[in-house]
């Protein structure tokens, strides 16, 4: 099969390229240059793509690269500043997977005439007995990265491979050494690739938009302190809030805004427990279950790239979907993905953004 | 050249005899560009290419002087970004690709110390040629102390570079765009006019570049250089007609084809296109694929495409521009290259319009 390799210049990929050839692909390297900004955290950097380069020559592939710099500001970036201005919390990996790793990419290797696109994802792609394929965790669950890959539809499940999907990150580690390759030993990547680690959130999004001071104040309305930025504050919170030490832990429990004024209300954790959450931007990669419309979907919920999972139904109610928990949780963060795996926890039936507006 | 490169490995500047074998080789490569160009041999200055050639003329410009640099938005990056650098002034081109001779007066009259002005003579993405005559009089007339450069890299190639240094004060060369080895560059510099050099060390090129010859690539570029001119007028006819069927044919095949400036404007080596519809990334790739090879705009650090400062600075639509593909024929090139770029290319275009 003619592949299309993502190389992002990481060890994953490195290895999933090897795989790619040894399994007898006509496999081409490609790494996409995303960010056209600084960066200082290991990713996007022009010494990544010198790792992919090198790597593909290595192996003994063509390696290109595609500047989709453009479709990164106008899908990750931006809305990644909008978020934050607006006050909720976004994922921009997940955007970045969604527009340019899969719609993207997918889409070029196709007009290339590419028969799949092939990731470095630690995820799998399993088929049910009618065949239908789903997005199911990696066989490494620690480092699984489904959760960041919902969006996936089935169009493009069924031109995509994980090549590493089933092999531990230590297996993953060993193939890179046995073969010789660069990029063996790299850390993973972990941070934003456009945030420097030097500047921060802070430099980086108050170079776009006004950061804001914001007055923090107990459930009584009592004066506890104040943030520098009430665009960086996330509902949860518990450090950074200018309180002073000692005393019970106290967390963000909500967020005012009232036009140019803000206020962050602390309080204890038990008034961040939940029953429900409402979801927009629904993705059902293979169409929408008739339960949610009915007696109720049981799902399992992952709500942060490596969180734990919680069961919840979901069931749409006055036309929004609902997600009830079994068990009273945590609100999430408006902004942020969660995303619904079967029972078993085993693969992705959905996801969706939990919204900035719910009625109670 | 392959002498230098393999058996000779004496320093030009030592004083034995091997030493003196090697001086001698330079002395007579800077004989014979000289004369190529229309200029005097001690006006010659040994460079690694047209990029230090080009830094060296404006930071050691404005170092001597602490004047202003003053370029075109539509510069090759190795004027662009060192102007910039030095926080110089930079002039709008007109839709031509061609700098606005109004606009650049207007900089100049408002500008008193202008320590540099430097223009390209040929456009590196698009082969648009800059009359230097008429930049040359603006320069002078408004700017008598400035000295103008230009960056002739492109030129070289097509055109007699004499009456170039006839009316300018420095240029830049590269000696791989007319078949020479990569890594050399020329840099003439009038006699009378002194730059900061960027190199100190050595003293080499009389203290105006330091550090050891390149005596295989000089012997080389000068004779790339010599064989470039006698076969010009010979190449400049063939080339011309072969561009213009590979244009002409594949505009006719698929149509949408759009040229951003007139054949009549361009040198003969430039089939710089916009293809209508279609992402020049994708028809690279296809092109590749197909052993036909060809550029974009101008590749950064990282080897992916940038979108074209030049056709930005000409006014394209920037929807156009993202199908802008820049073939280049050469004195090699032959008419079954030809045949092959028209064939790949109506091919690829066919098909990433219809996909």
């Amino acid at each position: 099969m003619r592949v299309l390799m993502a190389m992002s210049g990481g060890v994953d990929s490195s290895v999933a390229a090897a795989e790619l050839i040894a399994a007898g692909h006509d496999v081409v390297g490609v790494t996409m240059r995303l960010w056209g900004g600084e960066s200082d955290t290991g990713c996007c950097s022009v010494s990544d793509v010198e790792d992919a380069r090198r790597v593909a020559q290595q192996l003994g592939i063509d390696h290109v690269v595609f500047n989709f710099t453009e479709d990164f500001n106008r899908h990750v970036v931006d809305p990644y500043v909008d978020a934050h201005r607006i006050g909720v919390t976004p994922n921009p990996c997940i955007e970045c997977n969604r527009h340019l790793k899969f719609e993207r990419l997918s889409e070029r290797a196709r007009v290339l005439g590419f028969e799949a696109v092939a990731t470095g994802h630690h995820a799998r792609i399993i088929h049910l007995d009618d065949g239908t394929p789903r997005l199911a965790r990696a066989h490494d669950r620690a480092k699984d990265q489904s959760y960041v890959l919902y969006t996936c539809d089935r169009d493009e499940l069924d031109r995509t491979l994980f090549p590493v999907g089933s092999m531990t990150k230590d297996v993953v580690r060993e193939k890179a050494v046995a073969l010789g390759l660069r990029t063996a030993t790299k850390p993973d990547s972990q941070d934003v690739c456009f945030i420097s680690r030097q500047g921060g959130r802070e430099s980086f999004l108050g170079n776009r938009i006004p950061l804001r001071r914001a007055r923090v104040v107990g459930t009584d309305g009592q004066p506890e302190g104040e943030v520098e930025s009430v665009e960086l504050v996330t509902l949860g919170q518990r450090r950074g809030l200018g309180g002073p030490g000692g005393g019970p832990k106290k967390f963000v429990v909500d967020i005012k805004r009232d036009g140019e004024e803000a206020t962050v209300v602390v309080g204890p954790r038990e008034m961040l427990m939940t029953q429900f959450e409402v979801i927009d931007n629904i993705v059902w990669p293979v169409g929408q279950p008739d339960e949610v419309v009915g007696a109720g979907l049981a799902v399992m919920v992952q709500c942060s790239a490596h969180g734990e999972t919680a069961p919840a139904t979901l069931q749409v109610n006055e036309g929004r979907l609902h997600l009830n928990w079994f068990e009273p949780h945590l609100r999430v963060s408006p902004g942020q993905s969660v995303v619904f795996y079967d029972p078993t926890d085993t693969y992705v039936v959905g996801g969706g953004i939990v919204s900035a507006s719910r009625t109670q | 050249m392959e002498r230098f490169a393999r058996d000779s490995f004496a320093n030009p500047t030592g004083s034995h005899r091997a030493s003196r074998e090697a001086r001698q080789a330079i002395d007579e490569s800077r004989d014979q560009i000289a004369s190529l160009l229309g200029v005097l041999p001690g006006e010659i200055i040994f460079t690694s290419g047209g990029t230090e050639s080009d830094n060296t003329v404006v930071f050691g410009a404005v170092r001597r002087t602490g004047g202003v640099a003053v370029t075109s938005n539509a510069e090759h990056h190795a004027v662009l970004h060192p102007v910039e650098h030095v926080n110089g002034i930079v002039v709008p081109v007109d839709a031509g690709g061609v700098i606005d001779l109004a606009a650049l007066e207007e900089v100049l009259r408002q500008t008193p110390n202008v320590a540099v002005v430097s223009v390209m003579a040929v456009n590196n993405e698009t082969g648009v040629i800059t009359d230097m005559k008429s930049v040359s009089r603006v320069v002078r007339e408004h700017a008598p102390k400035a000295i103008i450069h230009s960056d002739a890299v492109q030129a070289a190639p097509w055109m007699d570079l004499a009456p170039i240094t006839a009316v300018v004060d420095s240029i830049s060369l590269s000696a791989h765009k007319f078949g020479g080895p990569k890594g050399v560059g020329i840099l003439w510099l009038r006699q009378g006019i002194s730059v900061e050099p960027l190199m100190f060390g050595g003293g080499q090129e009389r203290e105006r570049r330091s550090g050891t010859h390149n005596v295989a690539g000089i012997v080389g570029t000068a004779a790339a250089l010599a064989e470039t001119r006698a076969e010009m007028d010979t190449v400049v006819r063939r080339v011309g007609v072969m561009r213009d069927r590979l244009v002409d044919t594949v505009t006719a095949t698929v149509g949408g084809i759009h040229e951003v400036a007139p054949r009549s404007s361009r040198v003969p080596g430039s089939a710089h296109v916009c293809v209508e519809g279609v992402e020049n990334e994708a028809l690279l790739f296809l092109l590749d694929q197909a052993n036909v090879c060809a550029s974009a705009a101008s590749a950064c650090a990282s080897g992916a495409m940038e979108p074209s400062h030049v056709l930005h600075a000409m006014g394209v639509d920037p929807n156009l521009a993202r199908g802008a593909l820049r073939m280049t024929l050469g004195h090699t090139t032959a008419d079954a290259d030809i045949d092959l770029a028209i064939s790949a290319l109506t091919e690829s275009i066919t098909h990433l319009r219809r996909s």
